[in-house]
């Protein structure tokens, strides 16, 4: 019945999208606005029916459907509530129905924004924008419709008593919110594709898509960013090997998206503000979003090998299809519009602004290159020379730490230095210090033992952009605070207030520090022992005892969870206890592990249950010592935040600020800084 | 580069993105989960284990002198067991007759959830339940399913990976039962 039904929404949706693609490219072709128009309301419509079926969808997981193979294969009556509801990106079908869901959510959010929208150019581009998003809404919907249909029903059309469950390594907080997020993130870079695919068809090229897609983009690359990392904040906690990346190919299949996405989002500033760099900016915004189209692609055909352990289909196929049909039609579009693409002005000097951004774009996608490059070269080697090779993290390090270091410094330089031309003296005024600060800081960790070159390159660049950062904002409002006799904390909200945009986005680089600082040190400073423990026996690490116990059995609906009680302290002092365990599920092949791991902004002691003797005289466990790993998480919240602000829409345009303020404002005052 | 010659040559621009693509094409050619197992051409690992059916013992060593086709599954192997599932037994009841034994091994499942499964199939070779995991570890299991081809001096022949098609099995069979 819901099978059935479900089937029928998702056919309809792909009928109506198809007739909403074709009717708006027509509508604006022949000029007929009511084409256009019945074609924006077929947008809502395909979004009313796919959101139909996302609730058809989970009617059947909550309530238990077993003659829906997904539902069989992704819950069962043991499953709690909140996993039965996530059980819908438990797996391949109900993830692009989720996917088409986002997807449909932005085509929507577009349509209402700019449908009354009076400038010219906006209701020139917005026909070809939204058949472009409802092209790729259909080539989801047809995905659902033929090879994945997420409500076909069980083999045989056997109803079974009892589905499996949700995969327990998905039974998690984490895993609930990391791939919407990615997805939002993915889908988010659909909506400025579409608008440069818009310009393109129209030739308007100058800097209105982009100024039409600014805040999309900033939303798409938040959404990525925090996808990716609840992705590291989900194996920190619940895969229990105490990292967070391990350079797998689905992995990367997330960071390469984000590579390009982050330097579209730098390199657009130059275009806004000189007209700059049209044919790279179109470029990137299409191998970001051909990227996460491959992203989807390698995840699921099966390609390359993967840790990540989903089930591979015939999409694969169609994916390839779309990723070629994607990157042909858009660089023919280039290609036929290449003469309306040229530059308005030209690079004055090699120490400015542009030029920080050229550079910060090439590494990231020189970054972006090594990385799909790695990730790819096992079949290359395959379909040369024959032989099979995996790429470890050894590649992926040697090459992405050093330009990771760069961008870093790129990071604090990009946001103050002058358009056009920097001086000598800009430079030493914003610069000197900051630099200082972050040398001294090297010469400090070195003095303390600390060693690497690369570690504490990136522990000294991280405080100088931190320096950098703290020190305009200082600046900033102690100017207008002896400007206007407000106080210096009501100043320092006033201007970020007053230019959301640009202290939103110093506030992400900071964000991006904290993550970078989390990210070295839990890397290369990591300490791990491996112990047997008899029960009542303890151990010391790093300055704490560990005592074992005992065993605790819990059998809970779903699984049975076996755990070691360790009773940890530090210098007599009781921390408490700790219980990491194993969780067997019925029906699973491997038992699933919980971590037990205290955190503090200093470091995390991370504790692993390794093999137990059934009769619980003696455990194994596994102890990390993670310095800064916390730092990690809270660069996330800071960086959200920071976004939070920038999307925020300006109240009043920067340049109102007092003119007697403006001598003073030092680098903001110089036109409007991003 | 002249406005003249971008113009004539722009249109190589759609086609640099050509190579990718042929690439991530070709690696449907290959499986990257085909690792060459370290068993090929070494006597199989012995095996005793009781019968789902019946619970009595089979042993690999009661099969000397037949080709014998090991096929690791479990009921909640979706899809691929059920995929492969109606092509073993199709299999075994087309060579059963010329020297070829199936067993299956069923692994990492419940006795109840794997006679279900037998019955949805109404599998008539033999099903075997290694409920500790033994011969699962000897034959290097890392995944369901996986069917390993036993000639008949005893050596393992070959090894596919994921559900089985019925090429692939008449092939193996074909060579594996000459001479």
């Amino acid at each position: 019945m819901i099978s059935t039904l479900g089937t029928v929404t998702l056919t309809t949706a792909l009928v109506i999208a198809i007739y909403a693609a074709v009717a708006s490219v027509l509508g604006a072709r022949t000029g007929r606005p009511a084409l256009v128009a019945s074609a924006e309301n077929g947008v809502l419509t395909v979004f009313g029916l796919v959101a139909l079926a996302v609730a058809l969808m989970e009617w059947a997981l909550v309530g238990g459907d077993y003659s829906i193979a997904f539902v069989a294969n992704n819950s069962s009556r043991a499953t709690p509530l909140i996993y039965k509801i996530t059980g819908l990106w438990g797996a391949l079908e109900g993830s692009i129905l989720l996917w088409l869901f986002v997807l449909g959510l932005f085509a929507v959010g577009v349509v209402l924004t700019y449908r009354r929208d009076p400038r010219p150019t906006m209701r020139a581009l917005l026909p070809y924008a939204t058949a472009v998003l409802m092209a790729v809404v259909s080539f989801f919907l047809l995905v659902t419709v033929v090879p994945a249909n997420p409500f076909a029903p069980f083999p045989g059309g056997v109803v079974p008593p009892d589905g499996r469950g949700l995969n327990p390594l998905l039974q998690n907080p984490g895993m609930a919110g990391h791939p919407p997020m990615l997805y939002l993130g993915f889908t988010g870079f659909t909506v400025p594709f579409a608008f440069a695919m818009a310009a393109l068809v129209t030739g308007r090229l100058d800097r209105d898509w982009i100024v039409a897609t600014r805040k999309w983009t900033v939303a798409a690359w938040w959404c990525l960013t925090a996808g990716i990392l609840l992705g590291g904040w989900w194996a920190y906690h619940v895969l229990g090997w105490g990292g967070i990346w391990a350079w797998d190919p689905v992995e990367n299949a997330s960071f390469l998206p984000w590579l390009t996405g982050t330097a579209f989002l730098h390199s657009v500033m130059i275009q806004e503000r000189r007209g700059m760099l049209k044919v790279w900016n179109i470029v990137l915004i299409i191998l970001t979003f051909a990227l996460t189209l491959f992203g989807t692609f390698l995840t699921r055909s099966g390609i390359l090998a993967s840790v990540h352990a989903f089930t591979t289909s015939d999409i694969g196929y169609y994916f390839l299809a779309a990723v070629a049909v994607t990157l042909v039609g858009a660089l023919w579009l280039v290609a036929a519009r290449g003469d309306r693409l040229r530059s308005e002005a030209t690079l004055d000097s090699m120490v400015s602004r542009e030029s920080v951004f050229l550079m910060n774009n090439v590494f990231l996608v020189g970054s972006c290159f090594s990385v799909f490059l790695g990730t790819v070269f096992p079949l290359i080697a395959e379909a040369l020379r024959g032989v099979k090779i995996s790429v470890g993290a050894p590649f992926f390090n040697s090459v992405n730490v050093p330009i990771a270091v760069g961008l870093v410094v790129l990071m604090g330089i990009g946001p103050l230095i002058a358009w056009r031309r920097a001086s000598l003296a800009q430079l030493r005024r914003h610069f000197l210090w900051p630099a200082v600060a972050g040398v001294a800081t090297a010469a400090v960790l070195f003095a303390l033992g600390v060693r690497g070159g690369w570690a504490l390159a990136a522990f000294a660049s991280s405080v100088f952009v931190a320096v950098v950062v703290g020190a305009e904002f200082v600046r900033v409002a102690r100017a207008r605070a002896v400007s206007t006799g407000e106080p210096f904390v009501k100043a320092l909200a006033e201007i970020a207030r007053r230019n959301r945009r640009r202290y939103g986005g110093l506030v992400v680089h900071l964000g991006i520090v904290f993550i970078v600082i989390g990210i070295t040190a839990s890397f290369g400073f990591q300490r791990s022992r491996e112990v047997a423990l008899a029960r009542g026996e303890a151990v010391e690490f790093e300055g704490y005892r560990i005592e074992y116990t005992g065993l605790v059995h819990e059998q809970e609906p779903h699984r049975l969870v076996i755990g070691a009680r360790l009773d940890v302290s530090r210098d007599g002092r009781s921390l408490g206890t700790y219980v990491p365990a194993k969780n067997f599920y019925e029906g699973r092949q491997e038992p699933t592990t919980t971590v037990a791991v205290r955190e503090r902004p200093s470091h995390d002691l991370y504790l692993i249950l390794g093999d137990v003797a059934p009769d619980g005289s003696h455990v194994t466990i596994r102890m990390l010592l993670n310095p800064l790993v916390m730092w990690i998480w809270i660069g996330g919240v800071v960086l959200t935040l920071g976004t939070v602000l920038a999307v925020f829409p300006d109240r009043k345009p920067a340049h109102a600020v007092a003119p007697a303020a403006l001598g003073q404002l030092g680098a903001v005052a110089r036109g409007r800084p991003e | 580069m002249s406005a003249l010659a971008f113009r004539r040559l722009r249109w190589l621009i759609p086609l640099s993105a050509l190579p990718v693509i042929a690439l991530l094409a070709y690696g449907f050619r290959v499986n990257p989960r085909d690792i060459p197992s370290p068993l090929i051409d070494r006597p199989a690992p012995g095996f005793t284990l009781p019968r789902l059916d019946t619970g009595e013992p089979l042993s690999l060593a009661d099969l000397e002198g037949r080709v014998v086709v090991v096929n690791f599954w479990a009921s909640w192997c979706y899809p691929a067991c059920y995929e492969e599932a109606p092509v073993l037994e199709a299999g075994w009841r087309r060579w059963r007759e010329r020297g070829v034994t199936f067993v299956g091994i069923n692994m990492q499942d419940t006795d109840e959830r794997a006679r279900e499964f037998v019955q949805r199939f109404s599998f008539t070779f033999p099903n075997l339940a290694d409920r500790d995991g033994r011969t699962v570890i000897d034959y290097g299991v890392y995944g369901v399913p996986e069917t390993f081809f036993i000639d008949r001096e005893g050596r393992v022949a070959r090894k596919i990976v994921g559900a089985v098609n019925a090429e692939a099995l008449e092939e193996t069979l074909r060579a594996l039962t000459r001479s």
